[in-house]
């Protein structure tokens, strides 16, 4: 008996070593292949990036950010949360730099002192999603105005997931609900607190409807019973903005680094790689860039 | 249906096709589990063997603080180590939120009470007459000590199992004080409720297989010491 037990510890303590190494120093990634050799530059610190579900769900991140870590030898935390969480991360000194989306609370922050040299990066758009055979109704009565498919909704009681987390998606949300006029409430009404993907499998689960991204949308398409009802409305517009969390509001925070990273996500080639992203894929760009 | 069959013919192949990054994964969270439940051990079993045995004014206070804290709801555990560690909190200056430290210290602050409060437990009882057993046969202090946890190691090895169990089976704690980040402090249960949330089920099963797995041998384990 002893000896099973000292065998299990034993095999335990062992994968624990062996694990520990790759786990616990995370180490830059290595260059694939001779293809495009960015010229090697001085190396940062690690960077924590606070960001929202949807850049990471969708896959965008792990496509762009493997270039600046072989670039400046460096390691991205990514902190993927929704953009009111990441905001408050960035007041608390808890990250390095802000991917968000939520133009009006991403102005104020930095008016407020706690970010500083904001700069849009992208954009994609929202779009209002269900189920198929579309039981409200929307599509036919609503067409494109996205706060008429909200009245809509609350006005049959059809069953609507909302994100609930303060996250860009569900500010953006709110505000349509206020252009319609309703004040959403009741057992139609869902509020789900999770990120956008889980919003989006629960709306499917549910058979609701639920406003999404479209990058995360067409990332998950596949998986879920859910098909576009709502889109081209202007007012679903989501701008995706870069902030450098102030460095003179708490000690520890990694300037440099997130110098380089704004330098970095707004120059042409980034750019260019994000307007490529999902094309392959999806057949059209997840998120449209716009840096300023 | 189709989903459980697809996500476990993909879970059974990821396992089996040493995909580094669900290896790591798994290493990760043995390893955060593992150092939590030794650390958590040497400040445990001694204080569970002194409350245990010890007469002291407001030990019955602490023997009901002690048993409230087993049942601590783990992301009261984890909210309470990120408001410290916070750059913005009393130890923010440490700069290790979001860092598998972090995730340790929540995970101890979750099994020092289990592991104290089964010692205590277990010591209550015969703890008495085996020191008074040892102390006739002239035992000192440090010797005592340890005289003691020879006697109750069987007790003590389940306290360390359960609490090595709680550990890697925890999820809400470690998501907020490690940041699910990739290669860094993605854990287990992370892992699972982020594939989940993707809609990626097979990776989600996969390493739901391989906790389910270890929480078998854990219990083996468990069941052999309390058999012994």
């Amino acid at each position: 008996m002893r000896k099973v037990f000292a065998i299990v510890i034993g095999l335990l303590l062992i994968f624990t070593l062996v694990s520990c190494g790759p786990a616990k120093t995370p180490q830059p990634q290595e260059p694939e292949g001779p293809g495009e050799q960015a010229p090697q530059e001085e190396t940062l610190d690690p960077i924590t990036l606070a960001t929202t579900t949807s850049t990471e769900n969708s896959g965008l991140l792990g496509e762009i950010l493997p270039h600046f870590e072989e670039k400046y030898s460096t390691k991205v935390n990514v902190v993927a949360v929704g953009t009111g969480q990441a905001m408050e991360m960035g007041k608390n000194g808890d990250a390095d730099v802000l991917l968000v989306h939520a133009e009006a609370t991403e102005i104020q922050f930095v008016n407020d002192g706690y970010g500083v040299d904001r700069h849009r990066v992208m954009y994609n758009d929202f779009i209002i999603v269900g189920p198929e055979d579309d039981p409200a109704d929307l599509k036919e009565t609503a067409g494109a105005d996205a706060a008429k498919a909200l009245a809509t909704m609350s006005e049959k009681q059809a069953p609507f997931a909302s994100r609930g987390d303060d996250s860009g998606t569900h500010k953006k949300e709110l505000e349509l609900w206020k252009a319609a006029g309703v004040e959403p409430a009741g057992d139609w009404y869902k509020s789900v607190g999770q990120g956008m993907g889980a919003t989006l499998n629960f709306a499917s689960e549910q058979e609701a409807y639920t406003m999404t991204d479209r990058a995360t949308y067409l990332s998950m398409r596949d998986d879920l019973d859910l098909v576009i009802l709502v889109e081209g409305d202007e007012r679903m517009f989501n701008q995706y903005g870069v902030i450098k969390v102030n460095p003179e509001k708490h000690e520890g925070i990694n300037k440099k680094g997130a110098d380089k990273f704004v330098e970095w996500i707004i120059s042409d080639e980034i750019l260019e790689m994000i307007s490529e992203f999902g094309k392959d894929e999806y057949g059209q760009s997840l998120f449209v860039p716009n840096a300023d | 249906m189709e989903n459980i069959l697809q996500g476990f013919q993909g879970a059974l192949s990821l396992i089996f096709s040493g995909n580094r990054e669900v290896y790591s994964i798994i290493g990760l969270s043995l390893s955060v589990s593992f150092i939590s439940v030794v650390i958590s051990m040497v400040i445990s079993v001694p204080a569970g063997i002194v409350i245990g045995m010890k007469e002291f004014p407001l030990r019955k206070a602490v023997i009901m603080i002690i048993n409230t804290l087993m049942g601590l709801p783990p992301v009261i555990a984890g909210l309470f180590v990120y408001l410290f560690l916070s750059r913005s909190g009393p130890l923010g200056y440490l700069g290790i939120l979001h860092s598998p430290k972090a995730m340790i210290i929540a995970q101890v602050l979750l099994i020092v009470p289990i592991i104290t409060g089964i010692t205590m437990a277990a010591v209550k009882d015969r703890g008495t007459l085996v020191k008074n057993t040892a102390y006739t046969l002239g035992a000192e202090r440090m010797q005592m000590l340890w005289i003691l946890i020879k006697e109750f190691r069987t007790s003590i090895g389940s306290s360390l199992i359960a609490g090595y169990g709680r550990a890697i089976s925890e999820v809400g704690a470690v998501m907020l004080v490690g940041g699910n980040i990739k290669g860094y402090t993605r854990v287990m249960t992370t892992a699972i409720v982020l594939e989940t949330n993707m809609g990626n089920f097979d990776q989600a099963i996969a390493i739901g297989i391989v906790l389910l797995i270890l929480f078998f041998l854990i219990n083996i384990i468990l069941q052999r010491v309390q058999g012994a």
